[in-house]
């Protein structure tokens, strides 16, 4: 139970009461009882506070969920753990979205001396970071129940135990469900402690570690689950933006009468980097838009920008000109005596293109003003409510409070939804049009406008000792976008390199950049696992041994090692024409090893994955079902990034448009198996959405290597360039 | 004025021909769990039937199904009661759900045909539907698990 651990965070009643800026549970009196969060109560008591948990008469418990729904199963993940605690009857709990506010939603994080409070769900931090808290929020919810419980029975609380969402007095067979509970109870001034013994040991858990269905499936087999772009509203218009193809350049002029004068246009309406038009149905909005004719100023910083060239002659000049600026990411020991004073010394390059989030839903959001003009309310997807609430207020000169947020499910999300630039324009045309609107961007503008994973160019480095060991290690990234570039480097998790030297190369295009599934992990651990399978070829040892060997490994990452070896059967021989490749991962606290099994058509250049076995350290892992397709789904993204997707700029244009040029991995190309171990372990949870697609790039390199001789240093593997190494 | 029944009912909707069937159906009919993805026939999200047929609604004209008969995911079963959306749920297929409209209309299709479709089958009728979370085995396993116990 290390993970409950005090760390401070105490719920007293007046902050439970909402007045205090912890994770906030308001508990007020219902005219039929206890009301463990009546938001109606709350306002009526002035307390101004919203509902976490809600108990009614009827045995129904509602939960508010701040896990934001992108598919990762987290709106039922988080809740899980408090539901768990509290001994709630699973099947009459009902979950609804937790308002877009993060002093009394969010989780917290110490950030120095102060705490910082976030609703974004990112970094597969939903699970981690509100486990704890849920957990003891359920906990003391529990033990008011049967304190109050214990009063009207006239027994000693210690005597009682529960059932899920029913007390029960063991000595006189006395039975009591919560519902009726909450008719009657009291809310204590403070409420209680909760020791660690209090809290439920595994081999009583009913939810967490089992397999409970996720709560969003139903509704998405029948065509129910609202996405934002499913929101339809009384007097609704639409709009779709079009924006500069060089990114970010703005608009002067645009041939307004003639568009004016189509059929439905209601209006044109400018924004800082875009036009918008609107219509009064969606059809005529894209014809509106095919016909807008729009001259962009010039002097934006991508004009001219070619991604191509920059990535092959510029971005290797900046890593190897010895005055260029860099910034040092990890320093570790003393890396230049351990090159120095060896003999044997590793090196390679690796590159990687840009990348695309390409989630289903194209993005957009509906936006609608009061009367008077001096409130919103907003309907979007976004993985950042609290974050989203703020920009749209601030793009709008309002307070927060006057953005009423409804988040809504989101189709797809991987890192580009926490900036929700597209409800802000959602926003502003509604203002300028005094109309609802829904702003749906086209698939073709999700993609111009994008925001792209950067492309990276990378020289990585190792010295062996006179032992053999790796003793030292260099890792330079050139690319733009800061730590979306540098992010995953941390050798100290899976290989104690006693010397190390980790440096960013920045540079700046112009291109927007946003954090994409596992950011920069990918193409970081393809390059540091790259060179590690090469090391281990070029020393004539497998590449589990030569790990094991050659590198301090600590027992976290030694046991996901073992066990994918166990798991792929990696010493049993594979076919003619199969071969497979290792790599590790490592991200958001969890770790893991994977292993793909591959073929190569060496006529047309494409590399088939047939097989993938991951294991992976995440903790305690609370929804063993949700977690293992949230692996497959990282196998099958990180797959398709590196064997198929690339996004390039030429003229300082996006030159992809659709999914016939920027291609996804279909199920023709997906693995027939993919095998996923979790490692048993009591540690806290931890994220489990991205853990697995960093593996993917190195492991299929090192199976084409094993298969092949050849090493593939530029991702993605495109057929063109398969065949370009065969050749070489 | 194009008049067509849509899920057993008459309706008509007053558009220009050309307008996509996606749009129709979506904001001036209201049946939104048929998704627009890519509006070009490349991800199959808006995947429905017309006569029986699964099309691709976004690309599909609004005059040409004059009198014909769609059905949207919304009438596939009126209650979840199909095999297939009954193996979805076990299978706990959809991840963001986005795209499983489409996916489930589609694979309604190839069960029609052929009710006992092997793996090869399945993947070849529905490589046209794209689904970014990655949840490609599942659907071969809900349409395995639908076709057994359909």
């Amino acid at each position: 139970m290390n993970d409950l651990k005090e760390n401070g965070l105490k719920i007293t009643r007046r902050q439970f009461l909402g007045s205090a800026a912890w994770l906030t549970f308001a508990v007020a009196f219902a005219p039929k009882g206890l009301l463990l969060m009546s938001e109606a109560q709350a306002k009526a008591a002035n307390y101004g506070v919203g509902a976490w948990v809600r108990i009614s008469p009827d045995n129904m418990i509602t939960i508010l969920t701040p896990g934001a729904e992108m598919g990762q199963g987290s709106m039922t993940g988080v809740p899980i753990a408090l539901a768990e605690e509290l001994d709630a009857d699973w099947d009459n709990v009902r979950l609804e979205w937790a308002p877009a506010d993060p002093r009394k939603y969010g989780y917290t994080r110490k950030r120095g001396k102060s705490l910082s409070y976030s609703m974004a769900i990112v970094g597969s931090r939903a699970v981690m970071m509100y486990y704890k808290d849920m957990r003891r929020a359920g906990a003391q919810v529990r033990k008011v129940l049967l304190q109050a419980a214990a009063k009207k029975w006239g027994v000693d609380p210690t005597e009682l135990s529960t059932e899920p969402s029913v007390v029960v007095h063991g000595p006189s067979g006395r039975r009591m469900s919560y519902g009726e509970v909450a008719t009657f109870a009291e809310v204590p001034d403070t409420m209680p402690e909760i020791s660690k013994s209090e809290f439920k040991d595994k081999s009583r858990f009913r939810l967490i570690g089992k397999p409970v269905a996720r709560r969003d499936i139903p509704d998405k087999v029948n065509g129910a689950a609202k996405f934002s772009i499913d929101v339809q509203l009384p007097g609704m218009v639409y709009a779709s933006t079009v924006h500069a193809p060089v990114q970010l350049a703005e608009p002067t002029s645009w041939n307004d009468a003639q568009v004016r004068a189509m059929k439905g246009v209601i209006d044109i309406v400018k924004l800082e980097r875009g036009v918008a038009v609107v219509a009064d149905t969606f059809e005529r909005v894209l014809a509106a838009r095919k016909a807008l004719e729009v001259v962009w100023a010039g002097g934006a910083v991508a004009e001219g920008y070619d991604s191509e060239k920059t990535l092959d002659a510029t971005y290797p000049k900046i890593a190897y000109d010895k005055g260029a600026k860099s910034k040092t990411v990890r320093e570790k020991g003393d890396v230049d005596t351990a090159f120095a004073s060896t003999a044997k010394v590793y090196k390679a390059d690796f590159r990687s293109d840009y990348g695309y989030h390409a989630q289903m839903e194209p993005l957009n959001g509906v936006a609608r003003f009061n009367a008077a003009g001096d409130e919103v309310e907003v309907w979007e997807g976004t993985q950042a409510p609290g974050r989203s609430r703020a920009m749209i207020a601030e793009a709008l000169g309002f307070n927060p409070s006057q953005v009423m947020h409804h988040q809504q499910y989101m189709g797809g999300a991987f890192g580009r939804r926490s900036i929700t630039d597209y409800t802000v324009e959602a926003a502003l045309i509604a203002r300028a049009i005094k109309r609802p609107v829904k702003m749906i961007w086209t698939r073709e503008e999700d993609i111009a406008f994008g925001m792209f994973r950067p492309q990276s160019y990378q020289c990585v480095e190792a010295a062996l000792d006179k032992d053999g060991k790796v003793s030292g290690w260099r890792h330079c990234v050139v690319g733009d976008g800061g730590n979306l570039i540098y992010s995953g480097i941390k050798l100290d998790r899976y290989y104690g390199i006693p010397n190390q030297h980790v440096e960013q190369r920045g540079t700046s295009h112009g291109i927007r950049l946003k954090h994409w599934r596992a950011v920069a992990h990918p193409f970081n651990l393809f390059a540091i696992e790259g060179l590690i399978d090469e090391m281990a070829a070029k020393e004539r040892l497998d590449p589990f041994e030569f790990r094991r060997q050659r590198l301090a490994m600590p027992a976290k990452a030694k046991r996901v090692f073992d066990a994918v070896e166990k798991l792929s059967d990696w010493n049993t021989k594979r076919p003619e024409g199969r071969a497979l490749g290792l790599s590790v991962t490592e991200r958001s606290g969890s770790l893991g090893a994977g292993v793909v099994e591959i073929s190569l058509d060496r006529q047309t250049g494409k590399i088939r994955v047939h097989k993938v076995w991951v294991a992976v350290d995440g903790g305690t892992v609370v929804q063993p079902e949700m977690a293992r397709r949230n692996v497959e789904s990282g196998v099958v993204y990180g797959l398709s990034s590196v064997l198929k997707e690339r996004a390039t700029m030429k003229g300082g244009k996006v030159v992809q448009s659709n999914f016939h040029d920027y291609e996804v991995l279909r199920m023709s190309e997906a693995p027939e198996e993919i095998h996923v171990e979790f490692m048993e372990r009591d540690t806290k949870p931890t994220g489990l959405g991205e853990i697995a697609n960093p593996v993917i790039p190195a492991a299929v390199a090192n199976a084409f290597y094993a298969l092949t001789g050849k090493r593939l240093y530029h991702m993605p593997f495109t057929p063109v360039r398969v065949l370009e190494v065969l050749k070489a | 004025m194009i008049t067509f029944n849509v899920n057993g009912k008459a309706v008509s909707v007053n558009a220009e021909p050309e307008t996509p069937l996606l749009w129709a159906i979506r904001e001036h009919l209201k049946l939104t769990g048929t998704k627009y993805g890519c509006g070009a026939a490349l991800c199959g999200a808006c995947t429905v039937h017309v006569n029986g047929k699964a099309v691709k609604s976004c690309v599909t004209a609004l005059s040409s199904i004059e009198g014909a008969s769609v059905t949207t995911i919304e009438g596939l079963s009126g209650d979840s009661s199909h095999p297939l959306q009954k193996a979805w749920i076990a299978e706990q297929t959809p991840q963001c759900g986005y795209c499983q409209s489409g996916q489930i209309m589609k694979a309604a299709e190839l069960l029609r045909e052929n009710p006992n479709p092997s793996r090869d089958q399945i993947v070849k009728h529905m490589n046209g539907n794209i689904c970014r979370c990655g949840t490609y085995t599942r659907i071969i396993a809900a349409i395995l698990r639908a076709s057994k116990e359909g």
